[in-house]
């Protein structure tokens, strides 16, 4: 959900706002914004449900996840990063990675911010940090770690206060179709499933009503350094997500929206590249290496 | 600005060094457990005790079944039929040797009373005493008993916890039980997974708190809707309500919960009662599932929750058990609440509950740091010295749903129980089980204490090998020979009873409490014995763990050499008395003086 401050910024047209990951540059968008909503969920939801595992995880994800930032921003780029960007990283592994430990926040923390240095094309990191830390941790953790899917407490009016929230801040950014072409493709393939698997389509459609989504299909997804440029590559790749979920789904996976991010999120970014360069070289991908 | 090609290759390997950590910590935390070794003669040198199943040559063949609900809930009856299997321990004779109680769940199904025959073997009797057949379809199923003397009269009279009509038996002298509910004025129907014996007020009468689980307006087999699921996984207030009848002291209760301050409804599934403050009245700790547990603090005969300012209700988990244990021997009880662990799924971790060195009651959670956290989907557990080292042991009964093993429910779970309030709560909105396991075949923990912070699992070691649906735990020295056997109640398994070997140079104590200003089972005393430096707190139970009860008489390990200073008996009436002149490996039989 964020990314290193320190990189030539893009622009995707003249008018519309300049990002540093999450933190936008231009007057569109308050670039303390996104930290301060994502805080207000974290907030609203640990002193209504008592979400989190304790304050002090919370606290220790965002603290590796900025030290990590600026130490690894300070070392690599000769520069002291943004905070911002990489709080947001912080506190969404301290809400979305559930442990009794204290070690896999830190852990997943720095997984999260390292890969950004590390996993990098043409000067572009292709995961989503907190997608890829959190997936490594299920990958690599399971009997410390889960992610949050079951916890919260059920009920409407939280979620339409996130929502609310959550959709003017991303239509003032800009990206809220994302979200919406995402949530109308997973509708769609819930009653598919449910068709295919002949169980009540109102368990199909539950997790988008659960926490685990709240923070997937406002920040994860929507993120702008590992999505494509295009509105309607943006659109597309959604999509995609959605499809790729539904087929993990069929499987039974639990973290089925986590896992289709993790693949498709970087191979829309790739195809981007190469299409990118076919462009720039006139259709010799050879010269890009040149 | 753009990395060099020598600081690529080291935040590369820096993110194969992260990512190698989680590998490494799997290494260092597997060697945790015992091996799987069970001969018997290695555990009694390693870790000085082995457990054996001697359930058939006992004369125990019990098989626990499963209640049948509405068919409305065909597709989860699995889940929703999930407990029921349940066992105490009582002399109800009085003849001085334990004997074990089991429910059944099933319409038409019996308990089973097994009388001790001084002999290692045992004879149900529950027939002949008239507490077999209440297990009916007008009434509802058993989930669970207690014992406790409500007239004292000197018999444990019977308390059954049921989904449908509760039931009080007394006990005529035991020779047979008749049953006095009608009299008692208890309500018509509770769906209810915990109760518990305590005197709360002090006045020598045993007062009984029930927990309802699901509504009692809900009937599980004449369902109005299917609307009847709770309506968050961890936020839970749609379950049923809580009862607290006070003992009138005339064979009849009066319900005084709200007048006494306990209002919840939240999903109980575990209660039980200990003076946690030595204010000199039992507090009631209530575990709940789909919520944060709750601690109902006795101020003088008047409760007040407490479960966020002493830490314990914070956390929202699936509690399943309390049990008291002095495990540091410091003459102050630590608590622990079982909970769900599913690797990769659902990690809540058990809790143990440590109780801060503040002057106010303070816990703080230490379940990680002693290694009890992670027990899979954990049921019943009870502390217990089962090698009489003098520290106190931990065993715990695990396992949800064992159907088949290649395929499971665990997906489907998630799916639903994250869902939006109108989704879970409603059962016709859960996919069908379709025979699929949810934690099911799951190694149980019999968890070590080294008397130095850290207990290490050795069930497999030990002889407990066993991976049925484990629910109900209970403790008691069944062969009068100062080692802590072990009786589990399985969920659709059979009654399993582990007889305890122990490694003879170790020095055992037990006390068997009669109460007379206070209630005559003793319920709620306190003993703290004082030996070789050492000091623990035990006390006399009106029911912990998970649906069951240990004995009421107490046991002590004392480890090699034992010096016994002096036992200081807090009896409930706030009397105390000291015994000296102790001598190790006996039984004492105490009666409170008047």
């Amino acid at each position: 959900m964020s990314q290193p401050t320190t990189q030539p910024q893009r622009t995707e047209s003249g008018t519309k706002p300049q990002f540093r990951g999450w933190v936008p540059t231009s007057s569109h968008l308050n670039p303390f914004i996104p930290p301060i909503f994502i805080t207000l969920i974290l907030l609203v939801g640990n002193v209504s449900f008592g979400i989190l595992e304790s304050y002090t995880r919370t606290l220790l994800a965002i603290g590796a996840s900025v030290a990590a930032e600026m130490i690894l921003g300070r070392i690599f780029f000769h520069k002291w990063p943004h905070p911002a960007s990489s709080y947001i990283t912080g506190i969404s592994v301290g809400i979305l990675l559930r442990s009794p430990a204290f070690w896999p926040y830190a852990l997943c923390s720095l997984l999260s911010i390292t890969s950004k240095y590390a996993l990098r094309l043409q000067n572009r990191h292709i995961w989503n940090p907190s997608n890829f830390g959190i997936c490594a941790m299920l990958f690599l953790a399971s009997q410390s770690v889960a992610s949050l899917s079951i916890q919260w407490g059920n009920n409407l009016a939280s979620l339409i206060v996130i929502w609310l929230l959550g959709s003017v801040i991303l239509w003032r950014a800009r990206r809220l179709h994302i979200t919406l072409v995402y949530v109308v493709s997973f509708i769609a393939f819930s009653f598919l499933r449910a068709h295919i698997t002949g169980d009540p389509w109102q368990s199909e459609v539950a997790p988008i009503t659960g926490p685990m989504y709240q923070l997937f299909i406002f920040f994860m997804i929507t993120d702008p350094k590992t999505t494509v440029r295009s509105r309607t590559g943006q659109c597309v790749v959604a999509v995609i997500i959605a499809l790729v979920e539904f087929v993990l789904r069929l499987n039974s996976s639990i973290y089925a929206p986590l896992y289709a991010l993790f693949w498709v999120g970087p191979a829309a970014l790739l195809i981007e590249m190469w299409i990118s360069s076919r462009r720039n070289t006139g259709g010799d991908p050879k010269a890009v290496s040149a | 600005m753009k990395q060099t090609p020598l600081a690529r290759v080291l935040v590369t390997l820096l993110l194969l060094g992260l990512l190698a950590v989680p590998l490494v910590v799997r290494h260092f935390s597997a060697g945790e457990a015992a091996g799987r070794g069970t001969d018997a003669h290695a555990s009694l040198d390693r870790y000085g005790f082995a457990l054996q199943d001697v359930s058939h040559a006992a004369g125990i063949n019990f098989i626990h079944e499963a209640p049948m609900l509405d068919p409305k809930l065909a597709g989860i009856m699995p889940e929703v039929a999930s407990m029921g299997a349940a066992v105490s321990i009582v002399d109800f004779d009085r003849d001085g040797w334990p004997d074990i109680y089991a429910t059944n769940s099933a319409i038409g199904s019996k308990n089973h009373l097994y009388r001790n025959n001084h002999d290692g073997t045992f004879t149900d009797v529950a027939e002949q005493m008239g507490v077999a057949d209440v297990n009916q379809r007008e009434t509802g199923v058993s989930m669970g008993a207690v014992w406790g003397d409500y007239d004292n009269d000197g018999y444990e009279d019977l308390f059954l916890i049921k989904w449908g009509r509760p039931e009080l038996f007394h006990n005529d002298q035991g020779r047979g039980f008749t049953r006095v509910t009608d009299q008692a004025g208890l309500p018509p129907w509770i769906n209810a997974n915990t109760a518990v014996w305590l005197d709360y007020d002090g006045d020598g009468q045993l007062d009984l708190f029930v927990g309802g689980y699901y509504p009692e307006d809900v009937n599980l087999w004449h369902l109005r809707n299917t609307r009847m699921m709770p309506e968050s996984f961890e936020y839970a207030k749609n379950g049923g309500r809580k009862y607290l009848f006070h003992n009138l002291g005339n064979g009849r209760f009066e319900e005084v919960s709200q007048k006494v301050g306990i209002s919840s409804r939240r999903w109980a599934l575990a209660a039980a009662a200990a003076d946690l403050r030595g204010a000199g009245h039992p507090d009631l700790f209530i575990a709940n599932d789909y919520g944060v547990s709750e601690l109902y603090l006795n101020d003088d005969g008047h409760f007040h929750e407490a479960g966020k300012e002493t830490g314990v209700g914070f956390a929202p988990k699936s509690g399943m058990n309390v049990s008291f244990g002095d495990i540091f021997n410091d003459g102050r009880f630590s608590i622990y609440v079982s909970n769900i662990s599913e690797e990769g799924v659902l990690i809540q971790g058990n809790n143990l509950w440590v109780p801060d060195t503040a002057p106010m009651l303070k816990y703080s959670n230490l379940a990680r740091d002693l290694g009890v956290e992670l027990g899979g989907w954990s049921f019943g557990a009870q502390f217990g010295d089962l090698n009489n080292d003098g520290n106190l042991d931990l065993y715990l009964a695990n396992g949800y749903i064992s159907l088949d093993r290649q395929r499971s429910y665990w997906y489907d779970f998630t799916k639903v129980a994250g869902g939006n309030s109108s989704i879970i709560g409603d059962a016709a909105n859960w996919p069908a089980f379709d025979g699929r396991s949810l934690s099911g075949y799951q190694l149980k923990r019999v968890w070590l204490n080294d008397g130095a912070g850290k207990f290490v699992d050795v069930a497999q070691a030990v002889g407990v090998t066993d991976t049925y649906d484990g629910r109900s735990v209970a403790l008691a020295d069944l062969w009068n020979n100062g080692a802590l056997d072990v009786v589990v109640a399985n969920q659709r398994g059979p009654l399993l009873l582990y007889r305890n070997t122990v490694e003879q140079t170790n020095g055992w104590i037990e006390f068997s409490l009669e109460g007379t200003k206070s209630n005559r089972s003793a319920i709620g005393a306190q003993v703290t014995l004082y030996w070789n430096g050492k000091e623990q707190v035990q006390q006399v139970s009106g029911g912990n763990g998970f649906a069951s009860q240990n004995d009421r008489r107490v046991h002590f390990g004392l480890g090699k050499g034992p010096l016994i200073e002096k036992a200081v008996i807090r009896w409930p009436s706030g009397a105390v008395q000291t015994l000296s002149d102790l001598a190790p490996d006996r039984l004492y039989t105490i009666k409170e003086p008047s």
